[in-house]
């Protein structure tokens, strides 16, 4: 792997440099083991440890002695494939608040104990021969406890609830944190009476659960955040630039200027939008806009981040970043249509907006009941805190974050990341799903499709002449054949002629791989879009069809869909004559083709205003508008990084299945979520009138509450076995 | 009941000291990894390794 050093992320530190390295092909726990044993003995390498669950290898190096050049081509040799991994400021700042809300769980956890210790010795000494003194001092021992801890512990809330008041929002966190703040403010007040009741405990194990809950959901949003960015590191390419005096140095894409000129070699991946100033060469440009036709580029012409550059060498000087470039253009349209979605409200987020203010509602009515019945002030306060005590929403706050946590796990399972928890409320409303064709229902990479019609000797032939080649087809056609030739009967002389194909000979008879006529062949004559390859040897010769291939499990995947009462669209950006037989061949009527990212978008938006909820799966950066329009969308891990960027969910794998199962994750998930809010309902209606009869002491205010929180949570796990596990 | 004058701060002291020892596992990263950790457990090769 050759990484320009100057592309590197290393951190420094007294006398040692520290690299983080991305790992693509871990797939069992002994890579431990392989790669650090492997990596022991590289000079200057004092530690190499792996980490399983975001699959990086983080390298600490002697500083003096940093060179990481070594350790590519062993970690090659074992299958892994590494690269430089720059951490992003979002994950780290992911990364701290996980830590945070970790050490304020431990602090909620030690203090809700240390608390309930207390709080059990009061409560069996209040029915056998505690002393008031003794009572009291064990309050204020709680009280001493639980009021710092609280304070710290409670944060989350209290700065999200502070965030939300100012916005003019209502959010669970409000009705928390005051919940909470008068547990504690009425606690300290009955203990300077020398009261019996208390509710130090409550509070605290309030905080613990619902900070166990956030843990957890930070956690599995780490988790698969990394593993996302990971993705992006491993594809990112480098880009080579040339200075003024000829020599070209390998620096990051980001780093590039309008005004830059930059080399891409046969094979690369075009790195920015410019124009070409010098050479020519075929690009294949699906990547960028859907089309599957690899076309020849010449001096003047635009080409664009994303392009695979086939045959030639070509020198690029990188476009101005105006509104002139590809990519602009895409991001335009996507900021458009991010802005003109209307932000989705989560069911959490409704029913806080309705709970709190009818729970404060009724805690003011309990109040003002008591006092016209006769009841003190104090008496009477007191029973309406203890209404809102008993109501604060733990259960509530639980319900959907629980089950976010199970199905983004049960998912990733699956090779699903997820980016966020509402993913499973907008996907579980889904009535139709649109399809991009190239790279979505097809594979990614072009591939032969008349394999099966070639002579055994001429397939094996055609890819050993494909080794030698940089053209863009020549990779799939590499990979068609087990090498039957011997080493005996090698290339010689093989020669590339650009623009027309490969020659060599093997025994002594030429071979030749390449367009048709320099082939000496005629033509064959065909509709479809597939791009022609001929391969002769001696007097032997064969066409090899070459185009986008379904993913295997296209056609089932797409009548499961249908069965379940899907409507299904494709929207491509490739010729009618690409997208017809693909659309025949699934059995869907609804097909546009020739489409541009900002036609794509007006298809989406007539399907809103008729109120469908649309999934859109797409990988190319000209999908990427449409699945920022869409109400959720999915993009393979193969797709452009503004792609997956956008998108909701991530595959990886090339099962389109994958549709499916998360279709069926999130719609159990959210029939789990939304049992999780009627038992949290039916807690409430029984513990509310309770309350409200001045009924609830804190020993039964903690056994409601932990009974719901762990109900509400062993309920969640159900979500795991969601009806689509295959 | 003058026995709760020092058990009850070493009661708190204990749990304190919990407390401080998660805290510290934290912060030097053992919870970074946790499935790495399960796997690691198991990982015998340190002892074939030769001394020094």
């Amino acid at each position: 792997m050759a990484v320009g050093h100057s592309a590197l992320q290393i951190r420094s530190s007294g006398a040692s440099s520290t690299l983080e390295l991305a790992i693509d092909g871990i797939v069992s726990p002994s890579a431990i083991s392989e790669i650090e044993i492997a990596l022991i003995g590289v000079p200057g390498l004092m530690s190499a440890r792996l980490n399983l669950t975001t699959h990086r290898l983080s390298t600490e190096w002697v500083h003096p002695n940093f060179n990481p050049a070594p350790i590519f081509p062993i970690l090659e040799r074992l299958g892994y494939l590494a690269v430089p991994f720059t951490s992003n400021s979002a994950e780290a700042e992911e990364n701290a608040q996980t830590k945070w809300l970790l050490r304020c769980l431990a602090v909620a956890g030690f203090a809700a104990l240390n608390v309930m210790l207390l709080s059990v010795s009061v409560w069996s000494g209040n029915i056998t021969d505690i002393t008031p003194e003794t009572r009291d001092f064990f309050h204020w021992l709680s009280a001493l406890i639980a009021l710092p801890a609280a304070g710290f512990a409670g944060q989350p809330f209290f700065l999200n609830a502070i965030r939300a008041v100012r916005a003019g929002e209502m959010t669970m966190d409000v009705p928390i944190s005051v919940g909470i703040l008068l547990a504690l403010g009425m606690s300290v007040a009955e203990t300077a009476i020398h009261a019996e009741h208390v509710y130090f405990d409550s509070a605290l194990m309030l905080l613990f659960f619902l900070l166990a809950g956030r843990v957890l959901d930070h956690a599995m949003r780490l988790k698969t955040r990394a593993l996302a960015s990971n993705l992006a590191a491993l594809r990112a390419s480098t880009a080579l630039r040339l200075g003024s005096d000829g020599t070209s140095t390998e620096v990051s894409p980001d780093t590039l200027v309008p005004g830059d000129v930059l080399l891409a070699r046969a094979g690369d991946r075009i790195a920015a939008d410019g124009t070409v100033i010098e050479g020519s060469s075929y690009v294949d440009e699906s990547f960028v806009t859907g089309e599957t036709a690899v076309r020849p580029i010449n001096v003047g012409e635009k080409v664009f981040a994303g392009m695979l550059n086939g045959t030639g060498v070509l020198r690029i000087s990188v476009a101005t970043t105006g509104a002139s470039t590809l990519l602009a253009e895409i991001e335009r349209l996507i900021d458009n249509a991010v802005t003109a979605k209307s932000r989705y409200v989560q069911i959490a987020d409704r029913i806080a907006r309705l709970y709190a203010p009818i729970v404060h509602v009724a805690a003011a009515i309990t109040a003002m009941g008591w006092i016209l019945s006769g009841a003190s002030v104090h008496d009477a306060l007191i029973i309406a805190i203890a209404v809102l005590i008993i109501t604060c929403p733990c259960a509530l706050a639980l319900a959907a974050p629980t089950v976010q946590v199970v199905v983004a796990g049960a998912s990733f399972k699956q090779g699903i990341l997820m980016r966020s928890g509402d993913v499973i409320e907008r996907m579980a409303e889904v009535d139709t799903i649109v399809f991009d064709k190239t790279g979505t229902l097809t594979l990614p990479e072009p591939v032969p499709l008349n394999a099966a019609e070639i002579p055994a000797e001429l397939l094996s032939i055609a890819s050993r002449l494909a080794e030698t080649s940089h053209h863009p087809l020549a990779r799939s056609i590499r990979e068609l054949a087990p090498k039957h030739l011997g080493p005996s009967e090698a290339l010689h002389e093989a020669s590339e002629e650009a623009g027309h194909g490969v020659r060599a000979s093997i025994n002594g008879v030429e071979a030749r791989l390449g367009s048709p006529e320099f082939c000496n062949m005629i033509m064959p004559q065909g509709s479809d879009s597939a791009s022609i390859i001929g391969v002769r040897y001696g007097t032997q010769s064969a066409v090899i069809r070459i185009g986008q291939k379904m993913r295997c499990d296209a056609a089932e995947t797409i009548s499961t869909l249908m069965k379940l009462g899907f409507r299904i669209l494709i929207l491509s950006g490739d010729h009618e004559n690409a997208v017809r037989p693909v659309a025949h061949a699934l059995g869907i009527s609804d097909w546009q083709a020739g489409m541009k990212p900002a036609d794509k978008l007006i298809a989406l938006d007539a399907l809103k205003q008729k109120g469908h909820k649309i999934l859109m799966v797409g990988d190319g950066l000209n999908d990427a508008p449409a699945l920022a329009a869409a109400s959720v969308s999915l993009s393979p891990a193969t797709g452009a990084d503004v792609t997956q960027a956008v998108a909701d969910a991530v595959f990886l794998g090339n099962r389109l299945a994958a549709v499916k199962i998360i279709l069926n994750l999130c719609r159990s998930g959210r029939a789990i979520m939304r049992e999780n809010f009627a038992i949290a309902l039916i807690y409430n209606l029984i513990a509310i009138p309770l309350a409200v009869a001045g009924q609830v002491t804190p020993l039964i205010a903690a056994a409601a509450m932990s009974g719901s929180s762990i109900l509400v949570t062993a309920n969640a796990l159900r979500a795991r076995n969601g009806k689509g596990r295959q | 009941m003058t026995v709760l004058i020092y058990l009850v701060p070493i009661a708190l002291g204990l749990g304190l000291m919990g407390l401080l020892a998660f805290l510290w596992s934290l912060r030097s990263g053992q919870y970074d990894d946790l499935e790495g950790a399960a796997y690691r457990i198991l990982n015998d090769d340190d002892l074939k390794e030769p001394k020094g």
